[in-house]
């Protein structure tokens, strides 16, 4: 254990070259747990948008409720979760996911309610059935608004996932808690600065994936 | 026009839920193959209403729709619709396909081979002549002329008996329309397609009906027949207030000049002596004299310039405005006001063919 010394550099490279391996894991935590609770959300945001577009009612309860789990604290819905599921990845991942749920509803919601009247009726007037339309018309002009959906609630968790670390996971978020309780700067740095890294690559990545699935919007 | 009518509507009824009174109380129309009507009235009198129900967008309420002899009612809305071309005012072209596709959509519902959608697309960006380079764009980078081509020629694309219009030009500058309008009456005229027009602009109405039903609310038939008849003989006050001013004119813009309203007039050979022409010119009351050669129009000379010189030494002036055998009796009134002589003077491509003034225009009204 080291500690907190005057001649101790603000970033210690030795340290970092000792531990790439060490980096490395954290790295596939960090985007394992991103990418599943992201993944997860996407699954039940798409099963409660279809309840919250064929039965119009369901839509203000729907994001009550999400919108009530997205104000939670995150340590508070750890805490709240460990005596059902205990202190471990189903804890992070429920937590996070339930954080992804607003945000991807309300973009598949209002991207499909975006879809310009003038589109269906022609679609309709030329003949489309009701599922061709959904899928040939509404999903297709939806997709940039659900992919922006997708990308700021991956940005988001890529932030939270760092508070696992509390609950002995949290990737980049291991170095921040490990670094503050040792005061050892570079530890610190070393999660901060990938943590943003990621992000901005992640958010980056969704942008050119929106651009390339609706070169159609980009034109416009 | 004879035969069964391509589109009947019998006793059709709408009433909208939630709405105590009928959008469409009984509505009955038929119309004929290859026909043009043009469907117009004040905003409530169910004109685009009357329209949706007929491929269905609105289920009617009750009545019976008929197609080409066919219970519109029997087939399932979405086989019905690919059968029935529609164009509406916000065109609806779909964002994310490029022309090309856009217009190959019905085609490809119908599950067409590729090679075969492609040619019948290019056939038609030719048709409603939009350039070949549209083809790969996406309906964001046209202009709204070229759109509104474009939503013709995608409710051409599987060659429809039947075409469906919704206030097609509606959203266009003034100038555009005027030119969409003229092209839609040269396309009609080679595709012979049997056309529900719904418009609120008179002229329009007017200008593309073959026949003009006017509705009053709750899609009652105040009128419905041939735009010339209803301008000469309308049928209610409700009809002649809802023409407007200037039914008069209108009607003009619809009657062509029949070589029987032309008169010769004061037009005399170059060869003709001064003594000839002064007896002609007394003869018509008029103090200027038109100048042919053979045929050809030459144009005019003042009346005190007669006995200056030979005849065919005069510097004729030009008539300021003339009209071709096809145009309009309003075109000839227009020429008469316009013109210095007080006549409209009818040459085709040089040559004369006769004049009218005031009192032959009203005569061929009357006819």
């Amino acid at each position: 254990m080291r500690v907190l010394g005057q001649t101790s550099p603000l970033v210690d490279w030795d340290w970092i070259g000792r531990n790439l391996d060490q980096i490395a894991d954290r790295t596939w935590q960090h985007l394992s747990l991103t990418a599943v609770s992201v993944g997860i959300g996407l699954v039940i945001s798409v099963a409660l948008a279809i309840v919250a577009l064929r039965w119009r009612w369901s839509y203000t309860p729907i994001t009550w409720v999400t919108g009530l789990l997205y104000t939670i604290p995150s340590l508070a819905l750890f805490a709240l979760l460990v005596p059902v599921v205990g202190l471990n990845a189903t804890n992070a991942v429920i937590a996070l996911t339930s954080y992804t749920l607003l945000i991807i509803i309300r973009n598949l919601v209002a991207g499909i309610d975006g879809v310009p009247e003038a589109v269906l009726e022609a679609a309709d007037g030329m003949g489309y059935t009701r599922r061709a339309r959904f899928w040939k018309m509404e999903v297709p002009l939806a997709l940039p608004v659900i992919i922006a959906g997708l990308r700021i609630a991956t940005v988001t968790t890529v932030g939270l996932v760092t508070v696992t670390a509390v609950l002995g996971l949290g990737g980049y978020g291991y170095f921040i808690l490990r670094g503050l309780n040792t005061f050892f700067w570079t530890q610190i740095l070393v999660g901060v600065v990938l943590s943003v890294v990621l992000a901005t690559i992640l958010d980056i990545g969704f942008l050119f994936l929106q651009k390339a699935l609706s070169p159609w919007a980009r034109r416009a | 026009m004879g035969g069964d009518p391509m589109i009947r509507l019998e006793n059709v009824k709408k009433v909208f839920p939630g709405s105590s009174r009928a959008a469409v109380t009984d509505l009955s129309l038929d119309i004929g193959r290859g026909e043009c009507v043009t469907l117009i009235g004040p905003s409530g009198c169910g004109k685009t209403t009357t329209l949706k129900m007929i491929n269905r967008i609105i289920e009617p309420t009750s009545g019976r729709i008929e197609i080409d002899g066919r219970d519109a009612m029997a087939i399932p809305a979405h086989e019905l619709r690919r059968s029935i071309g529609y164009v509406i005012q916000q065109i609806g072209l779909f964002p994310h396909r490029n022309i090309a596709q856009n217009i190959g959509t019905v085609p490809a519902l119908l599950g067409w081979d590729q090679a075969r959608i492609d040619e019948r697309v290019a056939e038609l960006v030719e048709i409603v002549g939009l350039d070949a380079e549209m083809m790969t764009r996406y309906p964001s980078e046209l202009s709204g002329g070229q759109q509104q081509r474009a939503g013709v020629a995608r409710a051409l694309a599987a060659d429809p008996p039947v075409l469906l219009m919704d206030e097609p030009f509606g959203a266009v500058d003034p100038i555009v329309r005027k030119r969409l309008q003229y092209e839609f009456q040269d396309l009609q005229g080679r595709v012979g397609k049997t056309v529900v027009f719904v418009t609120h602009d008179v002229d329009e109405a007017i200008l593309l009906g073959d026949r003009m039903a006017i509705l009053n609310i709750g899609g009652i038939v105040e009128q419905y027949d041939v735009p010339e008849k209803v301008l000469a003989e309308p049928a209610s006050d409700f009809v002649e207030r809802f023409l407007g001013g200037e039914r008069g004119l209108k009607r003009l813009a619809l009657l062509p000049i029949h070589e029987a309203d032309l008169e010769h007039g004061p037009f005399v050979d170059i060869s003709t002596t001064p003594a000839e022409a002064h007896r002609v010119m007394e003869q018509h009351g008029v103090d200027w004299l038109g100048l042919l050669d053979g045929e050809r129009l030459l144009g005019w000379v003042d009346g005190d310039l007669v006995d200056s010189k030979p005849i065919r030494d005069l510097d004729p002036r030009p008539f300021l405005v003339t009209l071709d055998s096809a145009s309009t009796l309003r075109s000839a009134l227009d020429a008469v006001v316009t013109s210095h002589a007080r006549v409209a003077v009818v040459v085709d491509e040089g040559i004369y063919r006769g004049m009218l003034d005031l009192e032959s225009i009203a005569e061929g009204i009357t006819e």
